[in-house]
């Protein structure tokens, strides 16, 4: 019996073909659990009790809203590009589903070993940002139309730290396959070595998740809603669908890159069960983190949002690159070059929180006072 | 200083028009502005606001003098004492009655309180407008909800009062007034430093308001601007201080002004008046005694004699006066409104020009409107 497809061994598609519908199915849920728990973590810290009716305690809340959504009429303004209207929403939808294929989570238990995975995986979540743009031509609305510009502004402006601040851990690692960045943390995670980094991609994957400080293109109280603003039904929920799937998952990667996923504390000795939890712990604790942020602080406008990313967190990413190649250059003895790493690492992040602190506290000129009609720079 | 609006190059630059409202979550009610936008330079701002007409002065003058004072809770909407202070003042100015000083301190007492309750509702609709999701919001309205519990067992409403009357009021407090008050104002002190927490000393906050929106003292004064709006600029305008009414010279408290006029600084005006309400409401809960609340001999229907009077009371957003007209009778022949939101709304497109999008969004807020007011 010819047991090949497409030249390759059917297994091989049947392998496939369950651990993508593991995937998608596995996402979906998560997806629904995160916007229930966000539902509830905002309403306990706005002294509210969040969903409490559908279900016990509320817990079927995102079914019912998936529910209603999918039941919804799909809309399309009459003026809407058909094709790039429809479209859109899959652009955004199916990057943050490839990104998943090279996350671990225990020894060995990821979609495919990838040894370019750091790098693949930044490719790849840049590529949605194409959905947002169509969403926002397509609507043929000018408030997506400015939404989808800041977006396009935004996510280039914070690629780049977010990018960087990778490779500076890629360099301490000394590898850029994710699972052997995970299992090289068996003793140290990252977070020690390079805080600076860090920090930089915490506040990079904010922005790059369009989320409280940095929520400027969807900026619910002046955007209304940015690109997705004529979206409805079925088509909408594709939108939130990717925005939670992408906090997840780069709440998985900041856990394996930075927090040692799930080889530190633990180690390998442990079971795959233990490892598994303990990746999800700690991608539990960025992604509460997330949450609280949102919950707390007010949004930033689009001009100090690029002024922050090209004048401060892209000139610290490099200088930590070269302080980095130095380093590892010219002190390769282990734990010498470790404690310099993360000295000259924390050192960065106090310079980064005197600068935030000197923007905010420092005298500021009168601000300019505009005669009647003329306008002012 | 002049700026060039378009760039010298080849391509034709085309200026966008955005339309805000009247369906928008940040214009306060039903208010609409059209903005002209260069990328995300606001170049203009035509406001229009009229979608909340309903008439109000004409209809007063249908009304007798004790009717329209639940009318003059449907203009000003969040500071109500206030708004009926004025027309029960301009009233009683009119029929020359003499108010007892237990109804004076009382209505002080309140009327402060109002200030406190409007001023959370502004920071905490403020906070959203600058992004906060919704946990300013649900701070200052826990605030405002102790406060409007105090109001609903004094007056049996929890948003139309109606309480103040030509003469004093129109019934007694509860016997437990003072100790709840205290209770009030402990809440509210708490609030108050919350509020602080949440926004004053926040980095992102002081990013997005600090030199934002400024005017300078004298545009300020032309628009006819009043309330934390002027005294943001530096003028000390409080008429609490300035033409002192009901027993506002027998009280210590301090005026707070600002320096520079921008949105930081309408902020921090109206958190340190808080704290001045709070100094208030305590002076004058000292100087409560027992008394009559009504003057001993009150017509059935009052009448007033023909004449005419201005008479306008600080509300918390400023000068809120009330022109009336008497030939006579027991209604008024012409009633005008002064409103406080109306004039400050004037001075938004002076503000906005020149500031992105998303500060067009923040002045609008920091100005305080209520749309009721601004209508009528």
């Amino acid at each position: 019996m010819n047991n090949e497809l497409f030249g390759k061994d059917i297994n091989v598609w049947i392998d496939a073909f369950i651990r993508v519908n593991i995937i998608t199915i596995m996402m979906t849920v998560v997806v629904m659990g995160l916007i229930y728990l966000e539902r509830k973590a905002i309403a306990r810290f706005q002294m509210r009790l969040g969903p409490t009716r559908t279900g016990p305690m509320g817990l079927l809340q995102s079914v019912a809203d998936a529910l209603k959504l999918v039941a919804k009429e799909d809309v399309r303004p009459r003026n809407a590009d058909p094709w790039i209207f429809e479209l859109a929403p899959y652009f955004v939808f199916v990057p943050v589903f490839l990104m998943f294929v090279a996350i671990p989570f225990a020894v060995s238990w990821e979609v495919r070993v990838l040894d370019l995975g750091l790098f693949y995986v930044l490719a790849v979540s840049s590529v949605n940002i194409v959905g947002w743009v169509m969403a926002g031509w397509g609507s043929d609305n000018r408030y997506a139309m400015l939404g989808a510009l800041r977006a396009a502004a935004q996510s280039i402006s914070y690629e780049l730290p977010l990018v960087l601040s990778m490779i500076a851990i890629a360099m301490v690692a000394n590898s850029l396959n994710l699972s052997e960045i995970v299992a090289g943390q068996g003793r140290i995670p990252n977070i020690i070595l390079q805080p600076l980094p860090f920090v930089i991609f915490y506040i990079a994957m904010l922005a790059e998740l369009n989320r409280t400080p940095f929520d400027i293109p969807v900026g619910e109280s002046e955007m209304v809603g940015g690109p997705y603003v004529e979206y409805s039904g079925i088509r909408w929920s594709f939108f939130f669908l990717a925005e939670y799937a992408s906090l997840f998952i780069l709440a998985l990667l900041a856990s394996a890159v930075f927090l040692g996923g799930w080889a530190w504390p633990l180690g390998e000795d442990w079971g795959r069960w233990w490892q598994f939890i303990l990746t999800g712990v700690k991608a539990g604790a960025m992604i509460f983190s997330v949450f609280w942020v949102r919950s707390t602080l007010p949004r930033l406008r689009i001009d100090q949002l690029m002024t922050f990313s090209w004048k401060v967190l892209l000139p610290l990413s490099f200088i930590q690159i070269m302080v980095n190649g130095a380093i590892l250059v010219y002190e390769p003895e282990k734990e010498v070059g470790q404690t310099l790493l993360g000295v000259t690492s924390v050192f960065g992040v106090f310079f980064l929180a005197w600068i935030i602190n000197r923007s905010v506290t420092r005298p500021r000129p009168r601000p300019v006072v505009a005669a009647r009609g003329e306008a002012v720079p | 200083m002049a700026t060039q609006v378009h760039p010298d190059h080849e391509f034709d630059v085309q200026d966008l028009m955005i339309n805000m409202g009247p369906q928008h979550p940040s214009t306060h009610g039903v208010f609409r502005m059209v903005l002209v936008v260069d990328g995300e330079i606001v170049r203009d701002v035509v406001p229009y606001i009229g979608y909340m007409h309903r008439g109000g002065e004409k209809l007063a003058e249908t009304m007798d003098y004790r009717q329209g004072i639940g009318w003059m809770d449907r203009t000003e909407y969040l500071a109500q004492f206030n708004a009926e202070l004025s027309y029960v003042m301009a009233v009683e100015a009119l029929a020359e009655l003499q108010v007892p000083d237990r109804a004076q301190w009382i209505r002080m007492i309140l009327c402060e309180l109002n200030r406190i309750l409007s001023h959370f509702m502004f920071t905490g609709a403020f906070g959203t407008d600058v992004g906060v999701f919704g946990t300013a919001f649900t701070y200052s309205f826990r605030e405002r909800e102790v406060i409007q519990d105090l109001f609903e067992e004094i007056t049996g409403d929890r948003m139309m009062y109606a309480y103040f009357r030509p003469g004093g009021l129109a019934w007694e407090v509860p016997d437990n007034f003072v100790p709840r008050v205290r209770e009030v104002l402990k809440s509210v002190r708490q609030g108050i430093k919350d509020m602080n927490g949440l926004l004053t000393d926040n980095e992102v906050f002081r990013a997005r308001t600090v030199g934002v929106g400024a005017i300078s003292a004298a545009d300020a004064t032309d628009w006819g601007c009043t309330g934390p709006v002027l005294r943001s600029t530096g003028v000390p305008l409080d008429l609490r201080r300035t033409e002192p009414y009901l027993k506002y010279d027998e009280i210590d408290f301090d005026v707070i002004t600002g320096t520079t006029g921008d949105v930081f600084e309408r902020f921090t005006c109206r958190i340190g008046e808080m704290w001045e309400s709070i100094r208030i409401v305590e002076q004058c809960l000292e100087r409560l005694e027992p008394g009559p609340i009504m003057p001993d001999r009150m017509p059935r229907m009052l009448r007033t004699p023909p004449g005419e009077i201005y008479m306008r009371t600080e509300a918390p957003r400023g000068e809120y006066g009330i022109y009336l007209v008497s030939k006579g009778g027991n209604r008024p022949h012409r009633l005008k409104i002064r409103s406080s939101c109306f004039a400050n709304l004037q001075a938004l497109r002076d503000m906005t020009i020149g500031s992105y999008v998303a500060d067009a969004v923040v002045i609008l807020g920091s100005l305080d409107i209520v749309l009721g007011e601004v209508d009528r």
